[in-house]
């Protein structure tokens, strides 16, 4: 059973994405801010992480970055799911070694595909 | 007294005067030698030993007649204003250093119009001088109760003239600049000016209260006198005319004569001094004359019938009484007025003597070849030697012509000869026509006349020889008798003289300026003279000169004179001023006249010119091109001054635009982000509301009550969507200025109970401890809707900040004076310091929070921000003590 952990702090927005995931068969985690994700890492190997970018107290870009430090996720696919869609925030995500970027709103459809396209 | 004793008195006094000098010059930069007051007293050296007693003698002898010196320079003053900064800045900017070279340089650097003018000066001072140490001897003579000694070197006042002599020419020529200022002499001659004020005042007021009752008393015993009434008439027309002569007279004398040209221009160190002076100097002048008029008349009370000098009364009067100290005083006072005359006028002459008469014609040549230590030594004796002789040379004048005049007429006699420089001088000042050869034949022409109607005259009145010259007049012809010239009798033979001798200089002056066009350099320095205003910062500018020079030649003659050092300093000055290239070959018109300007000081106008104009090849320029080439430079003055206007302006504008550009710059960042957050926050509700709509559209298979759940999140999606674009619009409207608020009077506390109203379920379901303090009669003065939003914000913002558990909320609405302050309080965990401000930005959102993103729409704050302040009041953030933020926002009482 692959294992996802999804970072949003919109509560009905995480909802309708750990709804989807179970039903695909993932465990899923749900963190509600950057240090909430860090912490469950601490004890957690998921094998997709889907972060939001602004989030309150750890952003998606410094927890991707404290992400990177640590050897032991490095098999992490990471996916940024973010409403800031501008080239340069798209570009920056990337740069900081994400996998994938996509912008809200999203398709619930689109996600799934691109988590399994990384997976595969 | 014994002369050996007053004669230590006058050591010690001259020593006084040594030191102070001596002090003065070592502090020349200090306020106490170098202020307004100084320069205004100086300006007394007009009152010499003349005013000091011979005004005394001639209000005892023919009445108010003495009063005519004073009034004319009263008069004129406050033309000072204008013509005095103007003569200052000419002279300061051409480094003139005496009235010979002033009138020389603007008739073209004229060589011989400067000597001319120097004699003139010579022939009318050193008289002057000889009258100062005739009053000096008699006084002294007096006060010892001794006779004049036959035998020049048993007579003590021969080593007076000597010390004063040494004095003067040791100070007098401390720099080879003689347009240098002279600090050490200025000063002391302004403490003369109090001392001999002082003194004077004293023997007044001794003769007035003292020996008399006041004033009335001596009116009353004077006008018992015979001939009382006769002196104290103007006398008619005739009389009136000759006094108005007078008054004119000192008008001239005011700015001609060289010591007061000396001191009012040569030493003026900033020009706004004059605005002291032209108050302080009359007020001293009125002084110096209140107490003529009684000493006179109470001295011919006193001594009615006696033969006895009516100019010494100041000194017979307490000396009759026995009054030995006071004797004294007013002969030190008197010693004073005499000496600071002699000093000044000798250090001025010698100035001219050197520069431009000894120096153009006598050794230039020589200097030539010299080095500059020899030049300066040579220079600096010259002047030396110059003032020694010349109080010597008057002091002989004074023995040997016996002077039997007194003090007043050969006084007047100075100022006459001095006159005949009055059209050449103004006509510099204020007439472009004014020609070097129209001067010089008008001031001569002028002194022949002078010679003519009163010193051939006065001369055979001394030596007493029997003629029919005066009375017959020249060659028996009724017509030309010197003293009646023309048939031209009613005048004093002072008045008779400038009148003659004035109208025709004048007329000669005009004439030949007019018939006689002068040459290129005139007409280039009257501009510049009656322009100077407009050249003062670039004069070099308006220097019109043609021809070839090499710079290397220039500089060697400036460091012959200079030395190397000044010179490379000037050189640097002038490029720099100039910007022009330090390796520049050849030399342009502005390094002519600057170079000029340099020399100047040392060697005279006349000079200078004469000796740049050895090492360059001048081209013969005609007049026409002159007023071409000025009226080119004037106009580039202007259009330059245009042009530094016009880039001044754009400057300004640039940086306003710079300014505007940057605000602009710093709004649409703001406006970026801002757009930015919206789109953010736009987008949220949207996401959730897509992702919700498509597993509802996608999945078949939910659970009902997750269907239910996710139909749920729509419409509570949606309902904070239409919430921030209501807030929005409303910041939109707020910021924009079309919100408007209605404003009333209001009960304060029952606005906030309402509007706890409908929150009050999310503060019990947070179990938190709620109370509101205030008074429910306070009143304010607003709009009751917009205060309930403020209200509401704050109060939802306190329930997210509660602790979950025991939290609190305290509302507190204070009466200040003429506002209402309201509080509102919550015991969660405060705000950092830096988010004060900060948390009124639209979208801001604390960095410090340690829950989750607020509820929030991040523009609640900032539309709290703007009702408050359309309310004029004020909104702030602060902690309380005990921890916990507290916001609070004022509201005004009534409608003021």
């Amino acid at each position: 059973m692959k294992k996802i952990l999804i970072v949003d702090d919109e509560p009905n927005i995480v909802m309708s994405l750990e709804y989807t995931f179970k039903k695909n068969s993932f465990e899923v985690f749900i963190a509600r801010d950057g240090q909430e994700a860090l912490d469950i890492l601490q004890s957690n190997l998921p094998d997709v992480i889907i972060l939001d970018v602004m989030m309150p107290y750890v952003d998606g870009f410094e927890t991707i970055e404290r992400i990177k430090q640590n050897p032991k996720l490095n098999h992490c696919k990471i996916i940024f799911l973010s409403a800031k869609n501008k080239d340069s925030d798209i570009e920056k995500g990337l740069s900081l070694g994400a996998d994938a970027y996509l912008t809200k709103p999203f398709s619930i459809k689109k996600v799934v595909d691109q988590v399994f396209e990384l997976l595969h | 007294m014994s002369s050996v004793g007053l004669l230590i008195i006058l050591v010690m006094y001259l020593a006084l005067l040594f030191f102070i000098a001596h002090w003065a010059e070592k502090k020349r930069n200090s306020k106490w030698t170098n202020n307004k007051y100084i320069y205004s007293l100086s300006l007394a050296v007009y009152c010499t030993a003349w005013t000091y007693y011979g005004s005394i003698g001639v209000a005892a002898d023919s009445g108010l007649s003495y009063l005519s010196v004073y009034i004319g320079p009263i008069i004129i003053i406050p033309a000072w204003i204008l013509i005095l900064k103007k003569i200052i800045r000419i002279s300061r900017v051409n480094k003139v250093s005496s009235i010979a070279d002033f009138i020389s340089l603007r008739y073209g650097n004229s060589r011989f119009l400067g000597a001319v003018v120097t004699i003139i000066c010579l022939s009318g001072i050193l008289p002057y001088i000889a009258l100062q140490l005739k009053a000096i001897s008699e006084s002294f003579h007096l006060v010892t109760q001794t006779v004049s000694n036959k035998f020049i070197f048993d007579d003590s006042t021969t080593y007076v003239a000597i010390a004063l002599a040494l004095f003067s020419s040791y100070y007098g020529t401390r720099y080879v600049d003689a347009s240098e200022k002279r600090r050490g002499i200025v000063t002391a001659v302004a403490l003369e000016s109090i001392l001999k004020l002082v003194f004077f005042l004293m023997v007044g007021i001794y003769v007035t209260y003292f020996v008399f009752d006041g004033f009335e008393d001596i009116y009353q015993k004077a006008s018992l006198l015979e001939n009382f009434h006769k002196k104290n008439t103007i006398g008619g027309l005739p009389q009136a005319i000759n006094w108005f002569f007078l008054c004119i007279l000192s008008i001239f004398a005011i700015f001609l004569l060289p010591r007061q040209f000396h001191v009012s221009v040569i030493e003026n160190n900033r020009e706004n001094h004059i605005n002291t002076a032209i108050w302080l100097f009359p007020l001293y002048l009125l002084l110096f004359n209140i107490f003529v008029y009684p000493i006179a008349w109470g001295g011919n009370v006193l001594f009615d019938g006696k033969s006895v000098n009516s100019d010494t009364y100041s000194l017979l009067i307490p000396q009759f009484f026995g009054n030995k100290v006071l004797t004294v005083l007013v002969f030190l006072g008197g010693f004073s007025a005499a000496i600071s005359m002699i000093v000044v006028s000798s250090i001025g002459l010698s100035t001219m003597v050197s520069n431009n008469l000894i120096i153009p014609y006598g050794f230039l040549g020589q200097l030539q070849n010299e080095n500059q230590d020899t030049i300066n030594k040579k220079i600096v004796n010259t002047r030396k030697v110059g003032i020694f002789s010349l109080i010597i040379i008057s002091y002989f004048i004074y023995r040997f012509f016996a002077l039997d005049y007194n003090l007043f007429s050969i006084g007047l006699v100075a100022f006459v000869i001095i006159a005949q420089l009055a059209p050449a001088f103004f006509g510099a000042l204020f007439w472009r026509r004014g020609s070097r050869l129209g001067a010089v034949w008008g001031i001569i022409v002028g002194f022949v006349l002078c010679l003519y109607t009163l010193l051939i005259p006065y001369a055979i009145g001394i030596s007493s020889a029997q003629t029919t010259f005066i009375s017959k007049g020249l060659f028996g012809l009724e017509l030309l008798k010197p003293f009646q010239l023309f048939g031209l009798d009613y005048l004093n033979p002072v008045p008779h003289a400038l009148y003659w001798s004035l109208l025709f200089n004048f007329i000669t002056y005009v004439a030949v300026s007019v018939s006689f066009k002068g040459n290129y350099r005139e007409r280039n320095y009257a501009e510049m003279f009656l322009d100077i205003n407009k050249y003062i910062t670039n004069h070099e500018n308006a220097f019109v000169w043609k021809g070839t020079a090499y710079r290397t030649d220039i500089e060697k003659v400036l460091i012959r004179f200079l030395g190397e050092e000044r010179t490379k300093r000037a050189m640097n000055i002038f490029n720099l001023k100039y910007n022009v290239d330090k390796n520049e070959e050849l030399a342009d018109a502005r390094l002519i006249k600057f170079s000029e300007n340099l020399l100047t000081g040392h060697i005279g106008t006349a000079s200078a010119k004469i000796l740049i104009s050895s090492v360059v090849k001048e081209e013969k320029i005609t007049l026409p091109e002159v007023l071409k080439i000025l009226e080119e430079s004037k106009e580039n003055i202007i259009i330059n001054k245009k042009l530094i206007e016009t880039s001044n302006e754009l400057q300004e504008i640039s940086a306003k635009l710079q300014e505007a550009n940057e605000s602009l710059i710093r709004k649409d960042k703001q406006k970026d982000e801002f757009l930015d957050t919206v789109t953010h926050e736009l987008r949220t509700p949207i996401t959730a509301i897509r992702a919700s709509s498509e597993i509802l559209h996608d999945d078949d298979d939910i659970p009902d009550d997750l269907k239910k759940q996710f139909l749920q999140n729509i419409i509570s999606e949606s309902d904070r969507l239409n919430r921030l674009i209501d807030k929005i619009l409303d910041l939109e409207k707020f910021e924009t200025g079309k919100q408007k608020v209605n404003l009333s009077n209001n009960k304060i506390v029952e606005t906030i109970e309402k509007s706890v109203e409908p929150l009050i379920q999310l503060i019990n379901n947070k179990n938190i401890s709620f109370y509101i303090e205030g008074s429910h009669v306070l009143e304010a003065y607003y709009d009751e809707d917009r205060i309930f939003q403020v209200m509401t914000n704050l109060l939802s913002n306190a329930i997210k900040f509660c602790p979950d558990s025991n939290g609190l909320i305290t509302i507190s609405v204070n009466d200040r004076i003429d506002h209402i302050l309201v509080q509102v309080s919550d015991n969660g965990k405060g705000i950092s310091k830096n988010d004060f401000e900060n948390i009124f930005d639209k979208f801001y959102q604390s960095t410090n929070q340690n829950f989750k993103k607020p509820i929030g729409s991040g523009l609640g704050l900032a539309i709290c921000k703007q009702i408050i302040e359309h309310h004029k009041g004020k909104i702030w953030a602060s902690n309380n003590v005990t921890g916990g933020a507290c916001l609070s926002f004022t509201l005004l009482k009534n409608k003021n």
